[in-house]
Formats: C-alpha cells, sequence, structure tokens
C-alpha cells in the first residue's frame, strides 16, 4: 500500500468540494460583462437547397445586435478532419468542406445556416424565428447501403459520390486472408450492426467569444477536451486568428466522452461575432441542439467471418464495414472506423490472418466520432460476439475457445496480425480471475433458479484488448495524422516550496486535479497538497494534446513524471552547490537531499527557496529558478486488457434484460488512485450497457432523428443497472512508459456490450430458442419479436 | 416585467423576471446562483433539482413567478453552518458518487430529499428515487454507496 496520497493510493478527490458546494465554474457559469446571446437557425430537413436567407426581419427585432448566415463565413477555412485515409487503391479520402455555417446547402437536420445575436437569449430565439428561410427539401439519404448505391443523391454534389474512403487493413494481407477463409475447415460468419449512440454529457456544449479591440487579442471559453487543439484548428484551418492572439479557455467542463474533442462552427462563430460587435457573445447548446449537433457515436454495419480448425484454433478474421461518418467529417471522425477500429481485429488472439475492409460513407445525418472507445467498442463487438457463435457451432465452450487461442504471457511482446505490437498482457489470468469474481461455478444453480421464476438465464464472456494512450507521433503520422499526439507538463516550483503542475491535458470528470499531484507528491516525498495542477486554458499550459483515447495519465501522466525528474536532477544540482559536494555524491529521498554516507541534508523546501534567492549561485553552471517542461512521445500505443462477464434474466413473456451481475476484470497496468480507475470502469460500463440495451440513435427515412431528446432517447438510469463487480488487481505495467501505466477510461464501455449481448443469446439457445443474434440495442420489442419470429 | 421575491438558502432575495422564465433561470441569471445546473429541456435529467417549500422540484418544470413568496434551497446552501460539507455531500466525496460533477448539484438535493421522507432506503428505494437525475459519469454505483452511507447504512458492495 502507498503513503497516504502518493502513488496507488485511493485518495478522495479535491475537486470534488467544489462540485458538491455548488460552486463548480461550468462555462455557462461565465458570463463576462456585456455578454450578448447567441441562438442558431437550425435546418429542419435532411438535405435542402438554400434558395435565400432573408434575415431583414429578424435584424429589425427587439434587442438584436446582428445576423449571420454563411455566406459571412464563405471565404474563411473549413474545419478539417484530423486524419487523411487513402483508399485501398491509393485515392486520398474525399473531404469536402465543412463551413462554419451551412452554405449553398443544408445536409442534416440541426445543420445551422443562421446565427441571430441579441441582448438577450429571449430576444435571439425569437429573432431566429423571424429568419425567411428559403429551403427546398431535396431526398436524403440516410441508410448506407442506399447511399453508396446512389450516385443521384449525394450529401456534397462537388465529390461526386457518398463515399468517403474504401480502406483495407492491412492491405498486403488481403490475398492471404482470402486463401485462408477458403481453405478453412470451418468458417462462422455473422452479420451485426454496432448502433449509433448520442454522447450526451450532461453539460451541453458551451462557448463564450471574447474580443480586446486594444490588444487585438481574442478568447474563447469553450466546453473542450482539448483547448489547444481548438486553437490551432480555429487559426491554422478556419478563421485565421493567430495563435499567439488566441486564448482558449476550458474551465469546468461536465463530461465529454469525445464529443467535446472537436472544434464545432459554434466556436468561429462566437469569435467572429464578438468581434465585430465588440461585445463577448455566448451560445449555450439546448439538448435538442445536443442530439442534433453533437458528434455522434458507432453507426457501422459489418460483416465478420471467422475462419477456424475444427478443434477451435483461429485461422482467421475477415471484416467488411460501412461506417457512418453523417454529414460532414468531424475532425477524428476518418480515424476511427479505420486505425483505431482495424488494427484491433486480432483481439487477444494468436490468430495469423486478418483483413478489415472499411468504407465510409456520408449520410444525411449528424457527423458521427469518436464517442467512448472510438472503434475498439465496435472491434470487440465484432470480434467476440462471432466468437460466441462459432464456440456454439463447434460444441466449444466459450472461455476454453478464447482461452485456445489468447496469446500467452511469454509471448510478448507480441506482432498481431493487425499490424500492432503488444507490448505486455495476461489474458488467461484475467479470465482466471473472471471466473473466481464472478462465481461461475454457481451458475447453473442460478439458471435452475432462474428456470423455477419463469425467467432465462444465460452468461455472456467476453475479452478484449484496446490501444489506446494515444500516442506516438511517429506511428500517427505513418497512419495519416495531421497532428502530433505527445503531451506536455510544466512543473513550477515556487519559491516557497509550493509547486504549480501545467497539464495538457483536460480534466473533465477523470479526476486529473487529484491523480496528477499523487505522481509528483510521490517522486518528491511531499505533501499532495501542496502541488495543484492547472488545465485547461492555452494561456498558462504548454501546448498538449488533450484527453481523450484514455490518454491522459499514459501520455500526460507521463510528461508529469519527466518533468519532475528534470526537477529532481536540477534540484541536486543546488543541493549539491548547497551541501558544499559533488552532485553525484547526493541523493534524495523522502523529500531530503543529503550527502551519501554523511548526516549533512538539505529538504526540498529549503532548495526550492534557494533556487529564487541565488546570491551564492555559481552562475556558470545553475540557473536560478526551479521550473522543468517535458513533452513526452510515446514509444507505442499501451495495450489494457479484460475479461468481463455478464449474467442476464430474459423475461420470456416481455421479451424484457434484466442484468443480474457484471463482472470487470481489467488490466490497466500500474494504477496512480484505485479510486479513480474505479469509477472509470463503472462509468464505462454503464454506457456500454447502455448501447447494449436502451440507447439508440436512430433516423427514420427522411433523415428526422426519431430519439431527438431524453423522453425519446434512453439513458440508462440508475435502476436499469446493476452494481458492478469491477476488479483492476491483475496489472502487467506497461512496458514503456515511466509509470507503467495503460489507461482506463473507455475500457468498460469496450468490454461490456458483447458481454451483455452474448448473455441475452446465452439465455435464449438455454431456453431453446434459436436466436443467433439480435442487434443493440437488445430491447424488449426486439428480444420479444425473435423469440416469437 | 414582474418582480419576485423569494427566500433562498435563508435570504430575502428579489428579482425582475419574465413571465416566461423558469425559476432555474432565474437562480442562475437573475441571481447569479450557478450551482442549479440545465442539462436538458424536457425536464428529465434532473441537474436543477432544488427544494421549494421543502419539496424537491426539478427547477426547469417552474415559472419564476410561481415560486413567488416561496422557501427555496439550491446546492448552495447545503453546507454545514461552518462551510464544511454536510453529511451526504461529504459521503458523495468519500464513495466517488461524482466525476464531472455536472448532475451533482441535482443528485443531492434529490437525495436529500429522499432521506427526509425515508431515512434507510433500500439500495433498491434509493435507484428508483433517483429515475429523474440521469448522470452519465458513474454508473450510479458511486451515488447509490454514498446516499446508503448517508443513511448510515453499508453498500453490500461499497467496499468494491
Amino acid at each position: 500500500m502507498a503513503a497516504d496520497g502518493g502513488m496507488g493510493h485511493a485518495t478522495k478527490r479535491r475537486e470534488d468540494v467544489r462540485f458538491l458546494m455548488g460552486l463548480g465554474k461550468y462555462c455557462d457559469d461565465h458570463t463576462p460583462a456585456k455578454t450578448s446571446y447567441c441562438a442558431f437557425a437550425r435546418s429542419n430537413v435532411a438535405n435542402g437547397k438554400i434558395n435565400s436567407i432573408d434575415t431583414v426581419a429578424a435584424a429589425g427585432m427587439p434587442g438584436v445586435l446582428a445576423v449571420f448566415t454563411g455566406e459571412d463565413f464563405a471565404e474563411v477555412g473549413g474545419n478539417p478532419a484530423g486524419w487523411l485515409i487513402n483508399s485501398r487503391d491509393g485515392e486520398p479520402m474525399k473531404e469536402p468542406k465543412r463551413p462554419v455555417l451551412a452554405y449553398g446547402k443544408v445536409r442534416h437536420v440541426g445543420d445551422a445556416y443562421a446565427a441571430v445575436i441579441a441582448e438577450t437569449l429571449e430576444q435571439a430565439m425569437d429573432a431566429v424565428e423571424a429568419i425567411e428561410a428559403d429551403i427546398d427539401e431535396l431526398d436524403a439519404v440516410v441508410k448506407m447501403a442506399d447511399a453508396l448505391a446512389n450516385d443521384k443523391t449525394l450529401v456534397h454534389d462537388e465529390i461526386g459520390t457518398n463515399q468517403c474512403f474504401d480502406w483495407g487493413w492491412i492491405e498486403d494481407n488481403r490475398a492471404a486472408t482470402d486463401a485462408a477463409i477458403k481453405a478453412a475447415p470451418h468458417v462462422t460468419t455473422l452479420e451485426l450492426v454496432n448502433n449509433r449512440l448520442v454522447p450526451n454529457a450532461m453539460e451541453p456544449r458551451c462557448s463564450i467569444g471574447e474580443y480586446e479591440p486594444g490588444t487585438g487579442d481574442y478568447k474563447l471559453t469553450t466546453t473542450s477536451q482539448n483547448p489547444h487543439l481548438t486553437r490551432l484548428l480555429i487559426s491554422a484551418f478556419v478563421l485565421g486568428i493567430p495563435e499567439n492572439k488566441l486564448t482558449v479557455h476550458s474551465p469546468d467542463v461536465g463530461g465529454g466522452f469525445g464529443s467535446k474533442i472537436y472544434h464545432y462552427g459554434e466556436e468561429a462563430l462566437v469569435l467572429a461575432a464578438a468581434k465585430k460587435l465588440n461585445r463577448p457573445v455566448k451560445w449555450t447548446s439546448t439538448r435538442t441542439e445536443a442530439f442534433l449537433s453533437d458528434a455522434h457515436g458507432r453507426d457501422h454495419v459489418t460483416k465478420i467471418e471467422l475462419a477456424c480448425e475444427k478443434d477451435g484454433t483461429f485461422i482467421a478474421f475477415r471484416t467488411e464495414t460501412m461506417a457512418n461518418v453523417g454529414a460532414y467529417l468531424s475532425n477524428f471522425s476518418t480515424v476511427t472506423p479505420t486505425f483505431l477500429h482495424g488494427t484491433l481485429m486480432a483481439g487477444n488472439y494468436t490468430v495469423p490472418n486478418v483483413y478489415v475492409n472499411v468504407k465510409a460513407v456520408f449520410t444525411n445525418t449528424a457527423p458521427v466520432d469518436a464517442y467512448r472507445g472510438a472503434g475498439r467498442p465496435e472491434a470487440s463487438f465484432s470480434l467476440e460476439r462471432v466468437i460466441d457463435k462459432a464456440a456454439r457451432e463447434l460444441g466449444i465452450n466459450p472461455i476454453e475457445l478464447r482461452r485456445k487461442n489468447f496469446i500467452k504471457p511469454d509471448q510478448y511482446p507480441f506482432a498481431s496480425a493487425a499490424g500492432l505490437e503488444y507490448d505486455s498482457g495476461n489474458y488467461d489470468a484475467l479470465m482466471d480471475a473472471l471466473e473466481k469474481r464472478a462465481n461461475l461455478d454457481g451458475f447453473e444453480a442460478r439458471c435452475a433458479e432462474s428456470k423455477k421464476n419463469g425467467k432465462l438465464r444465460g452468461l455472456g464472456i467476453n475479452s478484449y484488448v484496446e490501444a489506446c494512450g494515444i500516442a506516438p507521433s511517429n506511428l500517427v503520422g505513418i497512419l495519416g495524422a495531421r497532428v502530433g499526439l505527445y503531451d506536455a507538463a510544466t512543473v513550477r516550483v515556487n519559491a516557497t516550496g509550493n509547486i504549480s503542475v501545467m497539464v495538457g491535458a483536460h480534466s473533465h470528470g477523470q479526476g486529473h486535479e487529484t491523480a496528477f499531484p499523487q505522481i509528483v507528491a510521490d517522486m518528491l516525498g511531499i505533501d499532495p497538497l501542496s502541488i495543484d495542477i492547472v488545465h485547461g486554458d492555452t494561456s498558462k499550459i504548454p501546448f498538449g494534446m488533450g484527453t481523450y483515447g484514455s490518454r491522459s495519465l499514459a501520455v500526460c501522466g507521463s510528461a508529469v513524471f519527466r518533468a519532475t525528474e528534470k526537477i529532481i536532477k536540477k534540484a541536486t544540482l543546488i543541493a549539491a552547490h548547497m551541501l558544499e559536494d559533488e552532485p553525484e555524491n547526493v541523493d534524495f529521498t523522502d523529500g531530503d537531499f543529503a550527502v551519501k554516507g554523511t548526516n549533512k541534508k538539505v529538504s526540498f523546501g529549503e532548495v526550492a527557496l534557494k533556487a529564487y534567492i541565488p546570491h551564492d549561485f555559481p552562475i556558470e553552471f545553475i540557473e536560478p529558478g526551479l521550473e522543468e517542461t517535458a513533452f513526452y512521445d510515446p514509444a507505442n500505443f499501451t495495450y489494457p486488457s479484460g475479461a468481463y462477464g455478464c449474467e442476464v434474466e430474459v423475461d420470456p413473456e416481455t421479451g424484457k434484460v434484466d442484468i443480474c451481475a457484471m463482472v470487470a476484470i481489467d488490466d490497466f497496468g500500474n494504477v496512480v488512485n484505485p479510486m479513480i480507475v474505479t469509477g472509470q470502469v463503472q462509468g464505462g460500463l454503464a454506457q456500454g450497457i447502455g448501447q447494449a440495451l436502451l440507447e439508440h440513435g436512430i433516423y427514420d427515412e427522411n433523415g428526422q432523428l426519431l430519439s431527438g431528446s431524453f423522453m425519446d432517447y434512453a439513458m440508462p438510469r440508475a435502476d436499469d443497472l446493476p452494481n458492478f463487480v469491477v476488479d483492476h488487481s491483475n496489472a502487467t505495467p506497461c512496458t514503456h512508459n515511466p509509470i507503467g501505466a495503460k489507461g482506463c477510461g473507455e475500457a468498460g464501455a469496450i468490454g461490456s456490450p458483447p458481454t451483455v449481448v452474448n448473455a441475452v443469446i446465452d439465455a435464449l439457445q438455454r431456453g431453446g430458442y434459436d436466436v443467433e443474434h439480435i442487434d443493440m440495442p437488445v430491447s424488449p420489442a426486439r428480444v420479444w419479436a425473435a423469440m416469437n419470429a | 416585467m414582474p418582480t419576485i421575491s423569494m427566500n433562498v438558502n435563508g435570504t430575502s432575495v428579489s428579482a425582475e423576471v419574465e413571465n416566461r422564465t423558469v425559476l432555474a433561470a432565474a437562480l442562475r441569471e437573475n441571481l447569479g446562483m450557478t450551482g442549479t445546473h440545465i442539462g436538458c429541456d424536457t425536464s428529465q435529467c434532473g441537474a436543477c433539482v432544488v427544494h421549494v417549500n421543502g419539496k424537491a422540484v426539478k427547477s426547469c418544470t417552474i415559472f419564476a413567478v410561481e415560486a413567488d413568496g416561496a422557501e427555496v434551497s439550491t446546492i448552495e446552501g447545503q453546507a454545514d453552518a461552518d462551510g464544511s460539507l454536510n453529511v451526504i455531500q461529504q459521503a458523495f466525496q468519500d464513495h466517488h458518487g461524482l466525476q464531472c460533477g455536472f448532475c451533482t448539484p441535482g443528485m443531492i438535493m434529490t437525495a436529500a430529499a429522499l432521506l427526509e421522507e425515508n431515512p434507510k432506503p433500500t439500495e433498491a428505494e434509493i435507484r428508483d428515487h433517483l429515475e429523474g437525475n440521469i448522470c452519465r459519469c458513474t454508473g450510479y454505483q458511486g451515488i447509490v454507496n454514498a446516499i446508503m452511507a448517508a443513511s448510515g447504512q453499508n453498500s453490500a458492495i461499497a467496499a468494491e
């Protein structure tokens, strides 16, 4: 057990106090003097030609300060996709311009085509109603298969197709995989849908633009997971505001789950409007706008084949996927269905052949991008569903089938057939722990008990490996990233010995303000409460890439570690000077610098003070001050893994599924704060169970979002979920970062959907129903229909 | 515009509001009390729960003018007299009952109302009572554990 407050300690979160007292300062809680308010006119058709937009009446409404349309931004740049993906034939992806406001055409319901700025929000909303938009509704393409088959109805006329790219991974393995499947003694095939989800962070997006005419400085206060990335996109691609004239501040943020990674047009609009009006301009999304305009998640249609020997040895996985990107390419939309999905299609297994084909498709729907897990839940769902089906066809226990094909602990580093090099893991140990923690020995008895109560009980098993802590710039550069994926930290030791740590990662629920000081405190042997984290403000922090892909600890935490190492190195120099000895004779332990073999020592606090009062410094050797920055660029992704188990009861009368038990055994490598990690898993499980049983972003054939509010979109509620068993004690540390951490933010959402669906199918099969698959969400209606087909 | 008077967390306040202004907006915009959050527009999420005359109310479902003359308590008034966290707030910190903190004010106010009417709720009763409050971060387990603890009970699985 670690010392109180150090690495490995379940330190209570310091940030909780302000949130519990109502003293958090979220974006919408900021209202600068003379704030004006922005409301958007949004398309109510999925595809439409804009003939004209008459804003005269709106501009004359009480309190209205300005009205903007797409024409006002026709000359500025588009909001780009962050990754360039090439098709199998080498053609670059199609990348139509994503404007600040729709111009010429509207392309999905909720696409903003005009904005009103007024003295009050109510006045702005009233004036939006007075905008006369002459928009011809056109046929919409909503389903991906229709969009690909159709070259008449196009989301973007100028690209002549609805296909963004046709990607193969790894293209050189295609022929070998095809041949292996053709020759295989057994092939299991499954067609499935990974349902569209709406992220629904509880805090809706909000952006406030400010402009200082005296200096030409802009400030954007916004709900962002990565303020520097947002600044870069606005500066380098969209508005061209010099980076040194734009501060992006992301204050307390009420959850993100991916949806707040991206730059959105509303951010550019409030900045441009603030300059034009010389007033702060604030926009706060309604929940309806969030449903219609936040980037959605998942939405794949997949056919997967698993070829194996009669004894269950895996020979090949082949996947064909259509991935919906919606109406515009959001910033991570092209990497999510490709590299974050295809590279995981070997799973935890020694399978020698893997080939993945992904066609990305434009449709007249909201953009689709990374949502908690981002590509990896899609991979895990396809793999673990088809493995379960194969187990049934081969008559092999699903746990044994997985174990038979697991990569073994002595095989690391392991080069997977999908192109990744896994650094560490022990999948059998996780499965052992699952069997124990889930008390699988007692399952048959519980099954019998359920049967007595008229219920069908089922057991679902899953094992996953994911790639997170994204990561290494040299690798992602080869794969098409237009940015690097390092992170950065500055450790500033103040003269009085307390410390500010400026980090590139952003905390919007992850507890960085508590966990990052645990790392520094552990290394320096000082009280963690004397260490504060500064994050979210580009004017205060070094250039970091933000929080997503479970990267905060593995990447930014490692930067904190490296910067602290530099602090120790410099402080040792200062201490040696103070102790009148050589630096190599000075040891640093428990917060004191001491000359080896003597009782001569100085404390860390004394060294800090000396650093800033360097009256007697040998300045040719030691600079004053004690502040160090590290940019950390990892050598690889990190590879968390897990074994999950779920027991369900199905009510055969209604088709309703109840989750009786959910056990998550994860390997996250070394853990800094186990309480926070457990909380991350629990939250991920809720979102994964939500996907499996409840949530569905569903459009009708005209492109109207049918599940566009919390009345229609089934968010998991407290009484939908069980108590979870979470165990991350079976750790194999990451071998390539200094903390040994792997990343835990997405695991629950990756591992749970196939576990739940496997359990439902198992329940039905045990109950005598010949049901091989039900698409998510596995709602009562769908289960009942499958049972009564 | 009508002027309303309320007693909020023991202090008399008044505000000029439009007829269409909901109580949540009046608290946030007119009174600058931004602890009460607005997370939806269909009275589903519960981030805006406050107590009006002792009853838990989603403050987006009541017009500010309807609260004229009422006793209102909000998250800002929940701490103990010495400024420290009250029992429920402390239990939320102890049991990791919050992550991003956005739903938290509504959760605390809802939990307070539950324990007022049912001082020893079962876990199922807690989950049922939280039906009107959505949390996207925690999976609710930390919240349920916190409310169990605040009522002096141990959750079966709180030690996990």
